[in-house]
């Protein structure tokens, strides 16, 4: 079972220059929100942003990650 | 066989997604959406009184799986709008906040309500029942 922190880290290691903020919205380990604020989304589509944060988790979104709902931004 | 199976329901899902302009892919129906992702993202929609397409993803796991090999996108619900990928909840929710929903949607000026380009009976090959909004 993945962790907040696990997550943001694997999330700010995998993009480079990104910050994630985690948060465990049921509180039960396994639905999570994250924003994510990186350079490297410039440029790209929503859905292209979105599809970066998801590759990261693979087939453990939907599974031990039931949810992972982002929000993406290039800065602040 | 197997293989063949799939690329008939991946078929089928393309089909659909070409035929309907504005489609969502979901858990559940729009009256009775099977989670709350799928239950927002219909509000959204809702609230914007734009026609739209429903495909139940749950009564086969073919749908879904197919659907994210298509899409390259891993959850539900899905929309699609003139046969893009628009993305799922949170995308649309935000999109709706901002108005670029009802932009993307051609909205208000309503032009999706009659035209339409479904002739309403497509139910390609039985995989994919849509329940047509349009």
């Amino acid at each position: 079972m993945p962790t907040v922190e696990e997550i943001k880290q694997r999330i700010e290691s995998a993009i480079p220059g990104a910050r994630a903020e985690v948060e465990d919205y049921t509180g039960g380990g396994d639905h999570f929100r994250a924003t994510v604020t990186a350079a490297a989304f410039a440029g790209r589509s929503r859905v292209e942003q979105h599809r970066l944060v998801y590759e990261i988790f693979g087939a453990e979104i939907g599974g031990p990650i039931h949810a992972l709902s982002l929000k993406t931004q290039t800065e602040d | 066989m197997s293989t063949s199976e799939s690329n008939q329901v991946r078929d089928a899902i393309a089909q659909a997604i070409s035929e309907n302009h504005t489609i969502l892919f979901m858990k559940g129906t729009p009256e009775a959406p099977a989670c709350g992702f799928s239950a927002r993202t219909i509000a959204a929609l809702q609230a914007l009184g734009a026609p739209f397409a429903a495909v139940d993803v749950l009564p086969d796991p073919r749908i879904r799986q197919e659907l994210s090999t298509l899409s390259d996108w891993p959850t539900i619900p899905q929309l699609f709008i003139g046969g893009e990928l628009i993305g799922g909840c949170d995308i649309v929710c935000e999109m709706y906040e901002s108005g670029e929903l009802a932009q993307a949607l051609g909205l208000p000026e309503g032009q999706a309500t009659e035209g339409a380009p479904s002739d309403g009976e497509a139910q390609p090959s039985g995989f994919v029942q849509i329940e047509n909004r349009l």
